[in-house]
C-alpha cells in the first residue's frame, strides 16, 4: 500500500513538473503572434535614448501587420543600464517564452544577453551596439542591424571628404576633441587607423584632446582647442558634452569654420537645438541615418506621428530606425520560417535579404558572423532647427553649408 | 553563535536545497540565486574588515576591478585560465589593500576619513584604468566566449549552472573560512579592536598589524569575486566595475542582513535581490510603467531597515528561529 | 598655449572653484558641528537646481531673485530634516549614518526622475552667453556672478557664526557637546539650525550652478564627492578652509587640463585629497584633532 501511494504520488508530481515545463512550449505552438523580448534600458543613465527606443518598437507591430501580415506580441523588459539586470530580465523574457530578443542598445549589456541567447538557443537581433567585439565572439545566435565603430567612422571621414569636394572647401587643419567613453576611444582607434589612409582627405589633426563625460566644466578644454587655431573641430561627444562645448564655445567668443562629428551622437538631438537655439545651426554630424525618401520612412512617420503627437521622427532618426528595422527582420524572417521554433526562425533570419528598408545603406543581409555589411551614414546638418540630410546628394534634403557663416579664426 | 542542533539542522536543509537547485529551477531563477550567491561572497568579504575588524571600507569596487581585470588580462593577453589568474589576482588585490592599509592606519586615519580615502582610491583607478588601452579602456575588455556545451573549469568556462556551482562554492568556503576565524585568536583581537580600539591598544594588542591583516584578508577575497564577474560576465568596462554604486551594491547586503555576523551578508544579499527582482515583477504587475518608479520602492524600503532594524536582519530571524540564546 | 590663454583659463578655474567652495561650505558646517555624514548633500544641491528651473520656468524668475526664497525653504526642509530623520542617528555608527543618508538619495534621485525625466534641464539666460570683456580677457558672466554671490554668502555666514549669539552658541556646540549642554544650550535645536543653514548654503550654491551647468536627475553623487574632497582638503570646521579648498581644486583641475590630459583632471583632485590624508588630515586651515 506504502509503495503504491508513493509512486502515485511521484507521478503525479512528475507530471506536474512535465507540464509546467511543456505548457510554454505547447502555448508557442498554438498562438500565431510571434513573441518578442524586447531588452532596453528604459531608467538608469542610458534611460533617454532607451525610451526613444521603445518608440519604435512600440509601432512596430501594427506596421509590419499591415505590411506583412505577421503578428508580433512585444514583451518589454528594462535593463536599467545594468549588467546584472540585462542579464537576468533576459533570462527571465526567455523563461517566460520569448522566441526571439531584440535589443538592447548597450555594448555591455548586449555582450551578456548575447551569451544567454547563445545558451538557450534563443536568436538575438541587435539594434544598437557599436563595439565590434560582439559579432567576433563565434555566436550563431546574434545578429546585428548596425555599423560597427571602424566602420562607422569610415563611412563619417569619407563623407567629410565629399562635403568638401562639394563645397568647395580646402581647410588645412582640424583638432579633434573626444569624450573619453567606449564610443570615444572606438573612434579615436579607428580614426587614427584610416586617416592616414585617405589621401583624399585634405586636412591633419593639430592636436587631440580627450575630455572626461562626467565634467561639467568644460573651460579648459574649449580654451585649448580655440589656442590651436585649427580651421575647424572634428568632434566626437554625447548630447550633454556637446551642448556644454557648444556653449562654451560661444562664451569665448570661437567661431571654427565647422563642426563636425565622424559619427557619434549629441548634436542632431532635440534637446541640442532646445538648448541652443540659434547657436545649434550648422552644426554638421555623420550618422546613420533614414533615408528621407523611402516608402517606408514615409510609413514609419505617419505612425510615429499617430503614436507620439506632440513629437518628430527626425529627433529619433537613429533609435527609431533601427529598432525598427530589427523588428522588420524578425517579422520577415517569421514570415519566411512560417514557424517561431527557434533553430528555423534563426536560419531564417541568416537567410534575410530586404531590400525595401528605412536606414540607408545597402540591402538588410547578414554576412557569416551575424553582422550587416553596408549600413550608410548620411551627413546631417542642423538647418532651421532641424536635422537636415544633405549628403549623399541623391538623398539630400538640402545643401550643405561650409563654412559656417561668420567664422573667424582666433 | 551556538552551534545547536537547530541550527545545524537548518543549515543542512538550506545547503541540500542550494545544492539541487539547478535541477529542478528554471534559468531565470538560477541566474538570479547565482546573483545572490555572487552578492552573497562579496558581502562576506567586506564583512571581515568592516564587521569584524570596524573598517568601513566604501570603495571595495577598487578589489573587485582589479581582482576581474588581473585575471581577464592576462586570459585575453597570454590565454591563462582562470586557475592561474586567480592567485594572481588575489596577490594584485592584497597589494592595494596593503598600500592603502598602510598609508591609512600609519597615519591614523579612521572613521569617515578612511571611508573617503577608499572612495577616493576606488575613483581614482577607475580613471586610470579608463585610460590603460593595453586592458581595452573605456572601450572595454572582452573575454573571448567558447562553446559552452562543456565544462572546462579550470579555465572557468562552461554553462550558467556551472557558474552556480562555483558562486555556491565560493559563498560556502567564505562562510566556513569566517566562522573559523572568529574563533581563532586574530578573530577575537578584531573583535576587540572593533569595540573599543584604544582599549585594544592598552591590553597590548598590535592594533595596525591586524587592522592591516583584515585589509589584506578582506581584499584577497574580494579579488575571487572580481575573477568571477569577468569569467561570468565576459567584458569589463572600468566605469561600471570600478563605479561607486557597484561598492554600494556590495555592503548592501551585509549592512542589511547583519554587520558582524555570520550569516548577515547571506540573507542580506538574499533580501535585497529578491527584493529587487520582486519589484520589478510588482510594478510590472501593477503597470506602473514609469521609470524610477522600482528605485524609489526600494530606496524607501531601505531607509526602513535602517531606521527600524538597526542591527539588520538576521538577529531577527535568528531570535524567530530559536537559534538565539 | 599663449600666456594669455593660461591667465584666462586659470581665473576660469578659480571663479568656479569659489561656487564649488560655496557648495562644500554647506557640507562643512553641518559636518563640523553636527557630526553627521550628509551623503545626500549632492541631492540637495540637485533639488535647489531644479527648483530654479522650475521658478524661471514658469514665473520667469530670474534665478539672482530665485535665491532669497529658494535658501529659506531649504533652511526650513534641513532643519525639519535634521530634527525628524537625522537627530537619533547621531550617536550611531558611522555605516548607519551613511546608509541612511545613502538610501534617502536614492529616493531623492528617483522621485526627481519620475517629475522631471531623465532629460536635462536648464535656465534660458540669453545675457549669459555674452562673455565679460576685462581688458585682453574674456571672462564667462555667468562664473563672475556666481563667484560674487558665493563670496556674498560666505561672508554672511562668516559673520554669523562669528558676531551673533546664536552662531557663537553653535561654534560651541562643535567644540565642546558635553559642555554645552551643561551650559544649558538648546543642543537639538541649534543642530537642527545648523543643518538648516548648511541646506540654505547648498541651495544657494545650487541656484548659483545651474547658470553654468545643466541638470539631471543623477547629477548629486559627483557633487557630494566634490564636496567631501575640497573639505577634506580645506579643513574640517574652518569656513575660509572650504573656500580655498574649493578654489584650490578648481585652480588644480584647471592647470592639470591644461598640461596633462583633460580627461585625467579628476584623478589630479583625488590624488590632492590622498595626498591631505595623509600629510595634513586636518586640512590646509583645519585646527590639529
Amino acid at each position: 500500500m506504502q509503495t503504491a501511494i508513493s509512486r502515485r504520488r511521484f507521478n503525479l508530481a512528475l507530471a506536474g513538473a512535465a507540464a509546467t515545463t511543456a505548457a510554454p512550449a505547447y502555448l508557442r505552438a498554438q498562438s500565431k503572434a510571434l513573441k518578442v523580448g524586447v531588452l532596453l534600458p528604459r531608467s538608469g543613465v542610458q534611460g533617454f535614448i532607451g525610451q526613444s527606443c521603445q518608440k519604435g518598437a512600440d509601432l512596430a507591430p501594427g506596421v509590419l501587420k499591415a505590411m506583412l501580415g505577421v503578428d508580433l506580441e512585444l514583451m518589454n523588459a528594462d535593463t536599467e543600464t545594468n549588467v546584472d539586470t540585462a542579464r537576468t530580465r533576459a533570462e527571465r523574457l526567455i523563461q517566460e517564452g520569448a522566441q526571439v530578443l531584440v535589443g538592447p542598445f548597450d555594448s555591455g549589456a548586449a555582450s551578456a544577453i548575447a551569451q544567454v541567447a547563445e545558451q538557450h538557443g534563443v536568436p538575438l537581433m541587435i539594434n544598437i551596439a557599436a563595439a565590434p567585439q560582439i559579432t567576433e565572439q563565434g555566436y550563431k545566435f546574434v545578429f546585428r542591424n548596425f555599423p560597427t565603430a571602424p566602420e562607422l567612422v569610415r563611412n563619417g571621414l569619407a563623407l567629410i571628404g565629399d562635403l568638401f569636394r562639394v563645397t568647395g572647401t580646402v581647410p588645412r587643419t582640424a583638432v579633434y576633441m573626444h569624450v573619453n567613453d567606449t564610443f570615444g576611444q572606438a573612434n579615436t582607434k579607428a580614426i587614427a587607423a584610416i586617416l592616414p589612409k585617405l589621401d583624399f582627405l585634405p586636412f591633419k589633426i593639430v592636436e587631440t584632446i580627450s575630455y572626461d563625460p562626467a565634467a561639467k566644466d568644460l573651460t579648459v578644454e574649449v580654451g585649448k582647442a580655440k589656442a590651436t587655431g585649427a580651421d575647424f573641430l572634428l568632434l566626437v561627444s554625447r548630447l550633454a558634452d556637446a551642448i556644454i562645448l557648444r556653449r562654451e564655445m560661444v562664451k569665448q567668443r570661437w567661431e571654427p569654420m565647422g563642426i563636425i562629428s565622424p559619427g557619434s551622437p549629441g548634436m542632431y538631438e532635440n534637446q541640442f537645438y532646445q538648448a541652443l537655439g540659434k547657436y545649434s545651426e550648422y552644426c554638421i554630424s555623420n550618422v546613420p541615418w533614414y533615408d528621407p525618401g523611402a516608402a517606408l520612412t514615409k510609413t514609419i512617420e505617419a505612425a510615429f506621428k499617430k503614436q507620439n503627437p506632440k513629437e518628430e521622427l527626425m529627433f529619433h532618426a537613429l533609435n527609431v530606425g533601427y529598432t525598427f528595422e530589427a523588428l522588420l527582420v524578425v517579422a520577415d524572417a517569421y514570415k519566411r520560417a512560417g514557424t517561431g521554433e527557434a533553430n528555423a526562425l534563426t536560419d531564417a533570419i541568416r537567410t534575410t535579404d530586404i531590400r525595401d528598408r528605412m536606414m540607408l545603406g545597402g540591402p538588410i543581409k547578414f554576412d557569416p558572423k551575424g553582422q550587416v555589411q553596408g549600413n550608410a551614414s548620411a551627413c546631417v546638418q542642423n538647418l532651421n532647427l532641424r536635422p537636415t540630410v544633405v549628403l549623399p546628394a541623391a538623398s539630400a534634403q538640402a545643401k550643405p553649408v561650409f563654412p559656417t557663416p561668420g567664422a573667424r579664426k582666433g | 553563535m551556538i552551534a545547536n542542533r537547530r541550527t545545524i539542522l537548518l543549515l543542512v536543509a538550506l545547503a541540500i536545497v542550494l545544492v539541487v537547485l539547478p535541477a529542478f529551477a528554471n534559468p531565470y531563477v538560477v541566474s538570479v540565486a547565482t546573483l545572490v550567491l555572487f552578492f552573497a561572497y562579496a558581502g562576506q568579504a567586506w564583512n571581515v574588515m568592516m564587521g569584524f575588524a570596524g573598517q568601513l571600507s566604501l570603495g571595495h569596487s577598487l578589489y573587485v576591478g582589479v581582482g576581474a581585470y588581473a585575471a581577464a588580462g592576462l586570459f585575453v593577453r597570454y590565454g591563462v585560465g582562470a586557475w592561474v589568474g586567480a592567485p594572481v589576482a588575489m596577490v594584485a588585490c592584497a597589494l592595494f589593500g596593503a598600500v592603502i592599509g598602510a598609508l591609512a592606519f600609519r597615519f591614523r586615519i579612521a572613521g569617515v576619513y578612511f571611508a573617503l580615502l577608499t572612495i577616493a582610491f576606488a575613483e581614482f583607478t577607475r580613471i586610470g584604468f579608463d585610460h590603460l588601452p593595453a586592458l581595452g579602456g573605456p572601450g572595454g575588455l572582452f573575454l573571448k566566449v567558447e562553446q559552452r556545451d562543456h565544462l572546462d573549469l579550470l579555465a572557468l568556462r562552461g554553462p550558467p549552472a556551472m557558474f552556480y556551482y562555483v558562486a555556491l562554492a565560493l559563498a560556502a568556503c567564505a562562510l566556513v573560512f569566517c566562522t573559523w576565524l572568529l574563533r581563532t585568536r586574530v578573530g577575537y583581537y578584531w573583535q576587540a579592536i572593533r569595540e573599543n580600539e584604544e582599549a585594544a591598544q592598552a591590553l597590548g594588542i598590535d592594533v595596525f598589524r591586524y587592522k592591516m591583516l583584515a585589509i589584506l584578508v578582506s581584499s584577497s577575497m574580494t579579488a575571487l569575486a572580481g575573477v568571477f564577474f569577468a569569467f561570468y560576465y565576459n567584458n569589463l568596462f572600468p566605469e561600471q566595475i570600478f563605479n561607486v554604486s557597484r561598492s554600494i551594491e556590495i555592503i548592501l547586503g551585509p549592512i542589511i542582513g547583519g554587520l558582524g555576523t555570520l550569516f548577515g551578508p547571506i540573507l542580506g544579499a538574499a533580501l535585497i535581490t529578491v527584493l529587487a527582482d520582486g519589484s520589478t515583477e510588482l510594478i510590472g504587475a501593477l503597470g506602473w510603467d514609469i521609470p524610477g518608479v522600482k528605485q524609489v520602492l526600494y530606496g524607501v524600503v531601505l531607509l526602513g531597515v535602517v531606521v527600524f532594524l538597526p542591527h539588520g536582519a538576521w538577529p531577527v530571524l535568528a531570535r524567530r528561529l530559536g537559534l538565539q540564546r | 598655449m599663449d600666456a594669455l590663454t593660461v591667465v584666462d583659463l586659470v581665473l576660469a578655474g578659480v571663479l568656479t572653484g569659489l561656487l564649488y567652495g560655496l557648495m562644500a561650505l554647506g557640507l562643512s558646517v553641518i559636518f563640523g558641528v553636527v557630526r553627521v555624514v550628509n551623503f545626500a548633500h549632492g541631492e540637495m544641491m540637485t533639488i535647489a537646481m531644479y527648483a530654479t528651473v522650475v521658478l524661471s520656468g514658469w514665473l520667469g524668475l530670474d534665478p539672482f531673485l530665485a535665491v532669497l526664497p529658494v535658501a529659506a525653504v531649504f533652511f526650513a526642509l534641513g532643519y525639519l530634516l535634521q530634527r525628524g530623520l537625522i537627530n537619533p542617528f547621531i550617536t550611531r555608527p558611522e555605516h548607519a549614518q551613511f546608509m541612511l543618508l545613502v538610501a534617502l538619495a536614492i529616493i531623492l534621485v528617483n522621485v526627481l526622475l519620475m517629475i522631471f525625466g531623465p532629460d536635462a534641464r536648464h535656465v534660458q539666460l540669453d545675457y549669459l552667453l555674452e562673455p565679460l570683456e576685462v581688458g585682453p580677457l574674456l571672462l564667462d558672466r555667468g562664473k563672475v556672478a556666481a563667484a560674487a554671490v558665493a563670496a556674498v554668502t560666505a561672508a554672511a555666514l562668516f559673520a554669523f557664526f562669528r558676531f551673533t549669539l546664536t552662531g557663537k552658541a553653535i561654534r560651541a556646540c562643535a567644540d565642546n557637546h558635553l559642555g554645552a549642554q551643561v551650559i544649558g544650550l538648546d543642543v537639538k535645536r541649534l543642530y537642527a539650525l545648523t543643518f538648516g543653514l548648511g541646506s540654505a548654503c547648498v541651495a544657494v550654491a545650487g541656484c548659483m550652478m545651474i547658470l553654468l551647468v545643466d541638470v539631471t536627475p543623477t547629477l548629486g553623487p559627483g557633487y557630494t564627492l566634490l564636496a567631501f574632497v575640497i573639505v577634506i582638503v580645506g579643513g574640517l570646521g574652518s569656513m575660509p578652509g572650504a573656500l580655498l579648498g574649493g578654489v584650490l581644486i578648481g585652480v588644480s583641475e584647471a592647470l592639470a587640463g591644461l598640461f596633462i590630459a583633460p580627461s585625467a583632471k579628476s584623478m589630479f583632485s583625488f590624488g590632492l585629497l590622498i595626498i591631505v590624508l595623509l600629510l595634513r588630515p586636518q586640512g590646509l586651515l583645519g585646527k590639529s584633532a
